[in-house]
């Protein structure tokens, strides 16, 4: 008998059952105005109702009129992830009371959803994993809710603020194909980065513009059939997504082990304990009463709008790393670094246009640009001294007119305030020294002056060189070729 | 030309015998006098004379531009938005409730200089067919103050009738202008679905819901028609087809045209006296020359059904805002749950809780498909119905009620009620234009006889009226006079 | 099919109206009537018809992607029955 005990740790859990993971993530699209009036999508940071109209608040006598480019962004997603666009499609009235839905409905889509039967696919540890899409469809957000105290359960008021009200949301389902948390956050890392690619979506999960939730139940493995579903929501971060689902695979697991049954109920994810908490006791159990929303004509997208939108379409992460490889010879490592956001792959082609070799320019970008842009907090599209200036830089490295080092030090001096690298190198003197005669001079000078490195080097140490180089790097005030130096350095010493 | 119509009055303000202030005035005192039978709620002093100042502005800088309704008093259904005036749509719930905005159909009056003086009296949220249902007291009936104006548009009706104002909004979602208006013995039209905006008028059932005036003569009633007509991009299902210009059709006549009279109409219950004034209706349309034959509409019968799921299906969710979060009736408890249903509970009346409550049941689960998916089913037959009559006439003439007014309290069971809509309910499900007219009177009570068109065939509908009231007298008829009552003329 | 009293109950709750005890089986007896009436819809056969979508057969109605003005804070709560400075304000929400 297996040792299935209370306290089985997640590997122990993972060797008896399978999870399956469906999950559900809702994006707000990055159009100019909400899903059905003129009031801002972009409402982060204003005072509160300072960003509704009538229509969002959902006052008697107001209707609601569609996006169009809501629309689009979502046939444009579904386009993406591979679904298909059915020509019919409509609006539904989803029926509930809260507080941060005004009209005591929220405008979504029920039973003829914008698109359909799609799928994501992607790696982790080698594998590959194709998950299904079942759908992509839009429907408008909710206000936001301020409980006294933070705990609603607690609370004895909350206050309502309805700028988010109407913001156009769009919900990806997916099909519960994923096995384990690692395939779930590499679902997600995939699916946000294709979304900030096409332009839809800002893929920020702390603001909630990227939401997720996921549906998990456990089976033994080697059984075709589904076990009970829990629904885990409130998960903030990439991380905590890995961390709820883990937790949740072994409370699940621990239960059927014990052979109890798992309840069917909705959790939500608590950072600060590193557990999920039931959220039942839902005295009443939702009956959303869909039904076609009379406000609103049903939508009929023919062939022409799907293929304007489809010829609109960026070119997706996958490709992009495809033909980095296949253009500039990049590794298939470097090509995944420099895709992972699709601004940094336009620097890179950005540098490469300018005449930078596309080896160095990923050197750069990956190594001290990245590092810059993590410490200043500021990317290099956005540097004073921006994609152009580092052009002009990377230049003079490669055409040996300064040395590497001085690069480094003139990236991190220009990189906020921005300037003319080439003209800095002129009226500082920075130029690299590489003229022969004055290298061999300074070599001679070296060696003449530093005897006992020479006779240690002379004597088998190799790192005796490096103190020589030192040398005419501090007389250069680090401007020699230290390749070259090193090499003549060598010739003379061989001797 | 009579002097108490829109036309009328524009001509006596062109002549500068009178000015919009005047005239608004005498429409206050006029409504003031048939205060006892309540159909005003409230008065809209500002409003008019601001509106006033305007038309006068208008008339004279611009006397050639300014339009039919420029200077010309009116009152409208309280369920119509104005920024700045207290709209409660009947009921408690909404009381004090100020829109910071207001409608596009009412705006397009505005535009055009007209002067509202007052807001009427209606049955709650537009439900019901005689006014009793207003949470603020029923309306009577000019014609005889102990029975009722007709619903839900019943004090819209009754303040035209009276002579009060010219003419006035209402709105019509199962019948509710053309039947108060066959009840008090003026004109009442309702326009094609989507042919008015719905923008700014608190819904009841979105996709039955129009804005229509009620007038002494088919004539104003299409000068009110031509001003609040036409697209709007506010309103989603607001009809983006141009608005064919009525003045052209309206005194073409009837001869030559085909009227069909739907046999199924003729033998829903109608009262002798009803039945004998339509038919001498039929009969003095023939001497004018149109041909008269008989149509079926087979599913006529199942019309009422359907209308009672869509109707409160669509309304239970539309009347879901009203939760005391934002706006409207709040009572306070200490849980939002509580706080929800005191509100509701408290703040709707019976009927509209019952509409609710069958709509909420319509759409519940595991009852969506018998109830609400049939019914939208069995409304395309109705559609289609009619639109295989109208391959074979121009338009369909036939009773707008079974009856006449009926006394107060007469009806208190809801069904009974509902049936009085029967010959109404189905141009709002087919989505058609639709107008009453003045056809005659059975015991000294209104009758009208109801003209209904294809979808965007307003003008035709309003021609065949006109040529029928051209050639009777009876909307010249007014109520008999009442002690104390004043007219606007 | 008669309705029963706890449907009543169940369909008030989900729409949120208190009814009081009394109510509750007035009510029943008016719905029931009335839906027994309304049951005759199905007799209707509707087999070969599509239901409704938009009785004046539109589609594709929509506007660009436009900001208009909003209204200012002042007029958005000026209706609020409840509010605590800029925010409309709700008793205590128990899921």
């Amino acid at each position: 008998m297996t040792t299935a005990s209370a306290v089985s740790t997640l590997e122990q859990v993972l060797e008896r059952y399978e999870p399956v993971i469906g999950l559900e993530v809702h994006g707000q699209l990055l159009t100019r105005s909400k899903m059905f009036c003129g009031c801002s999508a972009d409402y982060i940071g204003s005072p509160p109702n300072s960003n509704t109209c009538p229509v969002c608040l959902g006052l008697p006598g107001v209707l609601p009129v569609i996006n169009r480019v809501a629309v689009e962004y979502v046939v444009r997603t579904a386009l993406a992830l591979n679904c298909e666009i059915p020509e019919d499609s409509k609006f539904d009235r989803k029926n509930y009371f809260y507080p941060d839905l005004p009209k005591g409905y929220q405008i979504s889509q029920w039973d003829m959803p914008l698109s359909r039967n799609g799928h994501l696919t992607f790696t982790v540890d080698g594998e590959e994993v194709r998950c299904g899409i079942t759908r992509v469809h839009l429907e408008e957000d909710t206000g936001t809710l301020q409980h006294a105290g933070d705990i609603l359960q607690q609370a004895r008021s909350s206050v309502v603020d309805l700028n988010r009200a109407g913001v156009p949301l769009m919900e990806i389902v997916g099909e519960p194909d994923l096995r384990g948390s690692e395939q779930a956050r590499e679902y997600l890392v995939r699916l946000r980065q294709i979304l900030v690619y096409i332009g839809v979506n800002d893929g920020n999960l702390e603001q909630g513009s990227f939401r997720c939730d996921a549906n998990i139940s456990l089976r033994r493995r080697g059984e075709t059939g589904l076990g009970a579903k829990v629904e885990v929501k409130n998960m903030n971060s990439f991380r905590a997504v890995q961390r709820a689902l883990d937790f949740e695979i072994v409370r699940q697991g621990r239960l059927l082990d014990q052979g109890a049954t798992i309840p069917q109920e909705t959790r939500g994810w608590v950072e600060a304990k590193g557990a999920t908490i039931s959220q039942r006791s839902k005295e009443y159990a939702h009956d959303y009463r869909y039904f076609p929303e009379p406000d609103l004509p049903p939508l009929h997208l023919g062939a022409d709008f799907v293929e304007r939108v489809r010829a609109g379409l960026p070119e997706l992460p996958q490709q992009l790393v495809a033909r980095l490889q296949r253009e500039h010879g990049l590794s298939a490592y470097d090509a995944a670094i420099l895709s992972a956001e699709r601004e940094d792959a336009r620097a890179f082609e950005a540098l490469v246009a300018a005449g930078v070799p596309a080896k160095a320019a990923a050197n750069w970008l990956m190594g001290e640009v990245a590092r810059l842009s993590r410490e200043t907090r500021v990317a290099i599209q956005r540097s004073g001294l921006g994609v152009e200036g580092l052009a002009a830089l990377i230049t003079l490295v490669e055409g040996g007119s300064i040395n590497g080092s001085t690069a480094k030090e003139l990236l991190e001096e220009l990189y906020l305030p921005g300037g003319d690298p080439a003209a800095l190198v002129g009226e500082r003197g920075l130029a690299q020294v590489s003229d022969q005669a004055e290298l061999e001079r300074l070599v001679d000078a070296a060696i003449a002056q530093n005897p006992e490195a020479v006779a240690d080097f002379r004597g088998g140490r190799e790192q005796a060189l490096q103190r020589l180089v030192g040398g005419v790097m501090k007389a250069t005030q680090g401007r020699a070729d230290a390749r070259a130096v090193s090499s003549l350095l060598r010739e003379r010493l061989a001797r | 030309m009579s002097s108490d119509t829109v036309a009328g009055l524009g001509a006596r303000l062109r002549r500068g015998e009178t000015d919009p202030a005047e005239l608004a005035g005498r429409a206050r005192g006029a409504l003031e006098s048939i205060a006892d039978l309540h159909p005003v709620l409230r008065y809209t002093d500002d409003l008019a004379e601001r509106q006033a100042r305007r038309a006068a502005r208008m008339l004279a800088e611009s006397p050639a531009t300014a339009g039919p309704l420029c200077g010309i008093p009116f009152a409208y259904k309280d369920v119509l938005c104005v920024e700045g005036v207290e709209t409660s749509a009947g009921s408690k719930i909404l009381q004090g409730f100020i829109p910071p905005y207001t409608g596009t159909a009412l705006g397009r009056l505005l535009d055009a200089g007209a002067v509202p003086v007052a807001v009427t009296n209606c049955d709650e949220f537009a439900m019901g067919s005689s006014n009793e249902n207003s949470a603020y007291g029923p309306v009577g009936n000019p014609w005889d103050g102990s029975r009722v104006p007709g619903g839900s548009s019943g004090g819209s009706a009754a303040v035209v009738a009276a002579g009060a104002v010219p003419f006035s909004l209402g709105t019509d979602t199962g019948g509710s202008i053309r039947q108060p208006a066959s009840f008090c013995g003026v004109a009442g039209f309702k326009p094609t679905y989507g042919r008015v905006s719905r923008y700014g008028l608190i819904a009841f059932a979105s996709s039955l819901d129009q804005i229509g005036p009620f007038a002494r003569s088919v004539d104003d009633v299409a000068s009110v028609f031509t001003a609040i007509a036409g697209h709007d991009p506010r309103d989603s299902t607001s009809s983006p087809t141009a608005v064919e210009p009525v003045g052209e059709q309206l005194g073409k006549g009837v001869a030559g045209l085909r009227l069909g009279i739907p046999r199924e109409y003729m033998a829903e219950g109608l009262e002798p006296g009803v039945l004998s004034a339509v038919q001498a209706a039929f009969a003095l349309l023939e001497k004018l020359g149109a041909t008269l034959e008989e149509v079926s509409l087979p599913s006529t019968e199942a019309a009422l059904s359907t209308y009672y799921i869509i109707a409160p299906a669509e309304c239970s969710a539309n009347l879901a805002r009203m939760d005391g979060v934002r706006f409207g009736l709040h009572i306070d408890r200490p849980s939002l749950t509580d706080t929800y249903l005191e509100t509701r509970g408290q703040g709707f009346g019976p009927e509209v809780k019952r509409r609710i409550m069958l709509g909420t049941y319509a759409l519940s689960s595991g009852y969506y498909d018998a109830y609400y998916r049939q019914a939208q089913k069995v409304r395309t037959l109705i559609a289609e119905e009619f639109d295989r009559a109208f391959e074979k006439v121009d338009a369909l003439v036939c009773p707008t009620s079974p009856i006449v007014a009926f006394p107060k309290g007469a009806k208190s069971d809801p069904l009974s009620m509902y049936l009085c809509d029967v010959l109404t309910l189905p141009v709002n499900l087919a989505g058609l234009p639709g107008i009453s007219v003045p056809c005659g009177l059975s015991e000294g009570l209104p009758v009208g006889l109801q003209v209904i068109g294809p979808r965007l065939q307003d003008a035709r509908v309003l021609r065949v009226a006109r040529a029928y009231e051209q050639a009777t007298a009876w909307h010249t008829q007014t109520a008999p006079p009442r002690a104390g009552a004043g007219r606007l003329a | 099919m008669t309705l029963e009293r706890d449907q009543v109950v169940h369909v008030a709750m989900l729409a949120r109206l208190g009814l009081g005890e009394a109510d509750v089986e007035r009510y029943r007896e008016q719905l029931d009537a009335i839906l027994s009436h309304v049951d005759r819809l199905q007799q209707v056969d509707t087999s070969q018809v599509a239901e409704t979508a938009q009785v004046g057969g539109l589609v594709n109605a929509w506007r660009e992607d436009e900001r208009r003005e909003c209204l200012p804070v002042e007029a958005a709560l000026a209706n609020a029955p409840h509010r605590r400075r800029d925010h409309f304000e709700v008793g205590a929400i128990q899921e």
